[in-house]
């Protein structure tokens, strides 16, 4: 057990090189335990390229990922689950064809014993956990609002409850670290409302947040810090109120007065 | 969980296939010796029926859970029954080897199982890192080097000469059932029918000896084996975890689940079955050939499992059953059917040979394939997902705890 370290996440100076294209530019930046961390930034900006290197679907040009006092820079995306990131993704990925239940139990995984030999002949052991992992997906599925829908198929859920299941399904790995890649999405204001009370909620799990978010307002109201990317570079850093007086930012977001 | 009322099993479709499946199987023998007036040639049909359910419920492992499209799967059917071939014939004798080898039956099974098996992994490993159609192209690769290594390595295989005189699996005589009719008694002195506990005596063996009611006992409970286990890996971690990739790969991966690995216990559990069945079709015909494993092998249980409903355990043995009905009593009868019908309905023109027209019988007899071909469109036009396509599992339903969280909500919300 590596010693409990500040930061939960750190990164420094990531780069990601796509061929000529830099995605990513030389970011450093720290994420303390137990806050909520946003990163903005214009379309194109890198910030889920900054996500991918930070799960392991990238391996980062340069620079290092170090997680819980952990470097796991270029581990792969299974490897970095099982440390305790979890994601969810911008474009909704869920197991369309799979029940919400079902989906939220492939979270679980990461999580369970079962070998094949105890799944072939349904050992005790095996039933014991099947029931134990229904349960605490179903406590899931509560936890965000859509225990009703456990039987669904995840494609037949209506958008709103598609971006939740996709979290609760995230939760079920139990992360120490969450990424929301842009959860508000799509949302009426009544539904931003609700996602930050859900993310409030994830807090009192002990679960760090960091999350890209346009949305200035769910921004605003629910992180502590926030990173601001454009063209791949960090061009500011700080609580929410500086950042939005930020010059730089300003000239990002609205382009630069002639 | 509470114990299921009948009803409510009854209403389970799946649960109910299974009902039906099993008692055709326990009827099937009875009624096709009373029917037929003590002919078994039915119960050997059904037999040898029962090879290609093994291999499409092993198939569908592969291509219905995980999604891996395995175009070469007749490979993993050709080592399982080249393996038991090897291991219960003379074959080694001839081999470089000089020696032959002489393992029962109910051993081979397992081995022939585990090398298949090992075979998956091996081709499974370097090839799974490719997706979709790549994947299918080498897989279809591998299913055409196995017959052509069997064809040109003859010192091992007996090329095209094939493996013949393969012992038959037997049974202890202390095991007698309704299969073991009196003329099957064999007394086996070649030492593998000794009784374990007294090593110096002999054991009468009940041998199968090409009896066709026997084979299908026990290709009746391999299959039942074959379900059981099969179910139980599809609502386990591991069975979530193929339906997750078949889903989505980097969803799956995101979520903790090591995708390699789990797609070579795809492949390696795929192949298993497809071991399990080669050693009993080595068994069942006592001659292993190069030409029994071609493509169209892979092929016809390819179409077996996308037909009967892939990723659903009912459906792909429905569908084996009805492709191999089609494939091996409908379109051979199919001439001599057409042309009896002329006949009674005075079209008796037809049937001569006059000019170009080959004459009724020959003519339906050309078409064979075309009738399949279409067959198989009609039955994919009119049931794209399958005979019996997998749904959402009736199960999960059934869970207490989901029942109690939706009468809970719904009490709530009345409130």
């Amino acid at each position: 057990m590596p010693e409990a370290t500040e930061n939960i996440l750190e990164l420094t100076n990531l780069t990601k090189r796509f061929g000529g294209l830099v995605a990513v530019d030389n970011v450093s930046l720290h994420i303390k335990r137990g806050e909520v961390f946003a990163l903005i930034g214009p379309n194109g900006a890198g910030k889920t390229t900054l996500f991918n290197n930070v799960t392991g679907l990238f391996t980062p040009t340069a620079g290092r990922v170090v997680f819980d006092g952990r470097d796991i820079t270029g581990s792969k995306p299974h490897q970095v689950a099982r440390l305790g990131i979890a994601r969810t993704f911008q474009n909704i990925r869920l197991f369309d064809y799979m029940t919400c239940l079902d989906n939220v139990r492939v979270g679980r995984h990461v999580r369970m014993h079962a070998k094949i030999w105890d799944s072939l002949f349904k050992l005790p052991r095996e039933r014991r956990e099947e029931e134990r992992v229904t349960e605490e997906a179903m406590e899931l599925l509560r936890f965000v609002g859509i225990a009703r829908q456990a039987n669904q198929y995840a494609r037949n859920l209506p958008y709103g409850q598609q971006r939740r299941l996709e979290i609760a399904r995230a939760l079920a790995t139990d992360p120490k670290l969450l990424l929301l890649d842009e959860p508000a999405a799509g949302f009426t204001p009544q539904e931003k409302v609700e996602l930050m009370q859900l993310v409030k909620k994830i807090l009192t799990r002990g679960i760090t947040v960091f999350l890209i978010e346009h949305d200035m307002k769910v921004v605003m109201g629910i992180s502590e810090r926030i990173v601001v990317l454009d063209h791949g570079e960090k061009i500011a850093e700080g609580p929410p109120d500086e950042v939005r007086k930020d010059v730089k930012v300003i000239e990002a977001y609205l382009g630069k007065s002639a | 969980m509470a114990r299921l009322h009948l009803r409510e099993r009854i209403r389970d479709r799946d649960q109910a296939i299974y009902g039906i499946l099993l008692l055709a199987a326990l009827l099937f023998p009875m009624v096709s010796l009373f029917v037929s007036g003590g002919s078994t040639a039915y119960i050997a049909q059904a037999a040898h029926a029962g090879t290609w359910v093994l291999l499409a419920i092993g198939l569908n492992v592969v291509v219905g859970f995980a999604g891996l499209l395995d175009l070469g799967y007749a490979a993993f059917f050709a080592i399982g029954a080249y393996t038991y071939a090897l291991f219960a014939s003379a074959q080694l004798g001839s081999s470089p080897l000089h020696h032959n080898i002489h393992l029962p039956f109910w051993i081979m099974l397992f081995i022939g199982m585990f090398v298949a098996a090992g075979f998956g992994v091996l081709l499974g490993f370097p090839t799974l890192r490719l997706r979709g159609d790549y994947l299918a192209i080498v897989t279809l690769g591998f299913g055409e080097i196995v017959p052509q290594l069997s064809y040109n390595l003859p010192q091992w295989t007996g090329g095209i000469n094939a493996i013949g005189g393969i012992d038959q699996p037997w049974l202890p005589a202390w095991i007698t059932g309704p299969w073991a009719g009196a003329d099957n008694v064999a007394i086996i002195q070649n030492g593998s029918c000794r009784n374990p506990l007294d090593q110096t005596h002999f054991l009468p063996c009940f041998s199968f000896s090409f009896d066709p009611v026997a084979f299908y006992v026990l290709i009746v409970i391999l299959i039942f084996i074959a379900v059981i286990l099969v179910n139980n890996l599809y609502r386990s971690r591991l069975g979530r975890a193929w339906m997750a990739i078949r889903e989505d790969e980097v969803a799956a991966a995101a979520m903790g689940i090591n995708t390699v690995t789990t797609k070579l216990l795809a492949f390696a559990i795929g192949a298993s079955f497809s071991g399990f069945a080669g050693a009993y079709y080595g068994a069942i015909f006592s001659l292993v050939s190069p030409d029994d494993f071609f493509f169209i092998v892979s092929i016809t249980v390819l179409v077996m499992v996308v037909l009967g409903g892939m990723g659903n355990i009912t459906g792909v043995i429905v569908g084996a059953l009805v492709i191999y009905f089609v494939l091996n009593t409908l379109l051979p009868s199919l001439a001599s059917t057409a042309e009896s019908l002329a006949n009674t309905l005075g079209f008796t023109g037809l049937n001569t040979q006059q000019g170009d027209w080959p004459g009724l019988y020959a003519e339906v007899q050309r078409m064979q394939f075309l009738i399949f071909g279409l067959i198989l469109v009609l039955i994919m036009l009119l049931r794209p997902q399958g005979l019996f396509p997998s749904r959402v599992r009736e199960q999960e339903l059934k869970h207490a705890a989901v029942q109690e969280e939706a009468s809970a909500v719904e009490e709530g919300a009345r409130a």
